[in-house]
């Protein structure tokens, strides 16, 4: 059954996107955000850094998972099981080993690739509502090792992550965090932009599209898949990484099913595979609920209403991919 | 009359096995009412509704709610429950429907996803709602059935629990009868074999999925009810577990198809019971040990294992 997944396309918002189409109109959009993002801390309280620097860090966890939700088409309900790869694997280095924060990150990376191919290898063969319920088991699994094992700290899991530095400068503080994010951000955003338009970027684009007619093309759909599965773990991975360091202490509720919904519901929320949109989701589920903090504990209420609209109104998300 | 620790101590293996039987037996049944919700969901419009788990603790609430009310015409007893089983799942039955028509029905066209995430969605309106009614309080659902029940040598079975076992096997007989002898029940699998062509031979599309979900929703709500009978308290997030476990449990029967549910709702109580015994799996890890089977058996039989294997076409 073909889909029409551009909702309107004459509607007016999606004519506001179109405006940013030509080249020199992008690129002082982007410009702008550059901006706003290295000026931000001149005019931002404490409190509004600290949840800025939490939304920068959904943008990096968003688009990872948008490479394998949006761009594969796998989807992953287990996301935060990466995350926790991430923020594990540092925590126990440098405070149990005493390894230097830095040299922590490939230790990160090698055990989400670990991960990702212990997940997804046997798994990735399977039709796509299994593949969710199975990622759904896994993500399970982590966070209740983590709370079960003794060198995750059990349930009060571990704290006192030292700062790290640089240079001999220590990263500590609201602000100093809030441009380390930053720049991992940025980092995400140009690496997502670039992976969509390599080879393998276009090889899951097909495959999402039509793996019959990918495999023909002699594209290896469960390669290709695995690679996306590993390319998103190591986004989460090193998400965690960073989290664990800024926060200093890491325990399991922060790994739970709902964090990886919430993930999910940025890349879905703002338009899955279009990387703007996937930002904009982020920040949707990290400012909504701040922004409705004073209807207190409605406020969960709230924002699931809000959310449930905006699905209603937009199927294929606020921003949503012309692609398909 | 002995504590359970006394009698546990004095058990043989075989009385183990037996007790663990019965609990397992229990347990199974509620993920298998559950379980045939997200299995009739998932056939007739292809959606892992994931808001269940949601509707069973509404249901719980709702039997509550009911309980209180009748208990001065019927009493707190069997009679009482029953009635209130009985309006919970009417009550529940149309918010089911409630929910398929405000947020699944304007999306069947569109992406598979984006659906999803509307599940996702209810799910949270409908905990977010429970939470605020109830200040995130755990609610006592009192009974007047009290401990009575029947002792075997060294094993001891309530009445509570037999009558719970008797009343899930005999919902799942109904269902079944309905789904292979009524009219609605025919059109309903037929549908889930192909809904374009049930709509060009004349087959009410839109009033069949309707009734799905009333009847998904009703026994999610027995089953929310008993089980507050049986453990003695409900609050709102008891369905997020309960939901992925029956999840789990449809997707082992294999999803889509009815026996399959009831089946793989039973073997996952019975697993989880007997796990229990097995020594470095009791209390969290015995979770663990359930999405390890449910990995297993995806990975050796990916259908599950009533399912029929078919070409994914998304």
């Amino acid at each position: 059954m073909a889909v029409n997944t551009v909702s309107n396309p004459t509607s007016r918002v999606d004519r506001l996107y179109a405006w940013f189409d030509p080249p020199g109109r992008r690129w002082t959009a982007y410009a702008l955000v550059l901006a706003f993002l290295v000026t931000g801390p001149l005019y931002m309280s404490n409190y509004a850094m600290v949840i800025m620097t939490n939304a920068l860090l959904y943008v990096v966890l968003a688009l990872g998972l948008n490479t394998v939700v949006g761009y594969a088409g796998l989807l992953d309900l287990g996301y935060a099981a990466f995350f926790a790869v991430g923020a594990y694997t540092t925590g126990i280095l440098t405070q149990e080993f005493g390894v230097n924060f830095w040299l922590t990150i490939p230790f990160a990376v090698v055990a989400a690739t670990c991960a990702g191919i212990i997940i997804g290898g046997p798994t990735l063969r399977l039709r796509s509502d299994y593949l969710a319920i199975v990622t759904l088991g896994f993500g399970e699994i982590v966070r209740i090792a983590a709370r079960n094992l003794e060198i995750t700290g059990r349930a009060s899991g571990l704290s006192g992550i030292p700062n790290p530095s640089l240079f001999g400068w220590e990263i500590s503080g609201p602000t100093a965090f809030y441009y380390v994010f930053a720049i991992l951000a940025v980092i995400a955003c140009v690496s997502s932009v670039r992976l969509l338009h390599s080879r393998l970027g276009r090889a899951w684009l097909y495959v999402r599209h039509d793996e019959d007619a990918a495999e023909a093309m002699g594209i290896d759909r469960v390669k290709v898949k695995l690679a996306a599965y590993i390319t998103g773990a190591i986004y989460g991975s090193i998400g965690g990484v960073f989290f664990a360091v800024n926060l200093g202490s890491i325990s399991p509720p922060s790994f739970s099913f709902q964090q990886s919904v919430l993930i999910l519901m940025a890349v879905i929320l703002g338009g899955m595979g279009k990387i703007p949109g996937v930002i904009v989701g982020a920040f949707i589920v990290i400012l909504g609920p701040e922004l409705l903090r004073d209807i207190g504990s409605l406020r969960l209420l709230v924002f699931a209403v809000i959310l449930l609209l905006i699905m209603l109104f937009r199927p294929s998300g606020i921003w949503p991919s012309r692609r398909s | 009359m002995r504590t359970p620790e006394e009698r546990t101590t004095t058990m043989s293996f075989t009385d183990i096995f037996l007790q663990q039987l019965i609990n397992g037996l229990v347990l199974g049944s509620f993920y298998a009412l559950v379980a045939l919700g997200y299995t009739m969901i998932f056939g007739v419009i292809k959606l892992l509704n994931f808001a269940h788990g949601d509707v069973y603790m509404v249901g719980a609430f709702v039997g509550f709610g009911a309980l209180s009310l009748v208990a001065g015409t019927f009493g707190a007893g069997w009679a009482g429950i029953f009635v209130a089983m009985v309006i919970s799942m009417i009550v529940v039955g149309f918010l089911g429907v409630i929910i398929e028509q405000a947020a699944y029905r304007p999306m069947l066209n569109a992406p598979r996803l984006s659906i999803l995430i509307t599940a996702l969605a209810v799910s949270l309106v409908l905990e977010n709602s429970a939470l605020a009614l109830t200040d995130g309080q755990i609610t006592a659902f009192n009974t007047d059935l009290g401990f009575n029940g029947i002792e075997l040598g060294n094993l001891y079975v309530s009445y509570t629990q037999v009558v719970l076992v008797v009343a899930s096997f005999i919902l799942m007989i109904a269902l079944e009868l309905f789904v292979s002898r009524t009219m609605y029940g025919k059109a309903m699998r037929a549908i889930s074999i192909d809904k374009d062509m049930c709509r060009l031979m004349g087959i009410n599309v839109q009033r069949v999925i309707a009734v799905t979900f009333f009847v998904g929703s009703a026994l999610a709500a027995a089953a929310g009810t008993m089980a507050g009978v049986q453990y003695g308290r409900i609050w709102y997030f008891m369905g997020f577990l309960i939901g992925l476990k029956a999840f789990t449990a449809a997707v082992i029967g294999g999803i889509g198809s009815i026996t399959g549910a009831m089946l793989g709702g039973l073997i996952l109580g019975l697993l989880e019971s007997f796990a229990t015994q097995i020594p470095g799996i009791g209390g969290e890890w015995k979770d663990v040990f359930t999405f390890g089977v449910l990995i297993l058996v995806l990975v050796l039989k990916p259908t599950g294992l009533l399912g029929k294997s078919e070409v994914e076409r998304m």
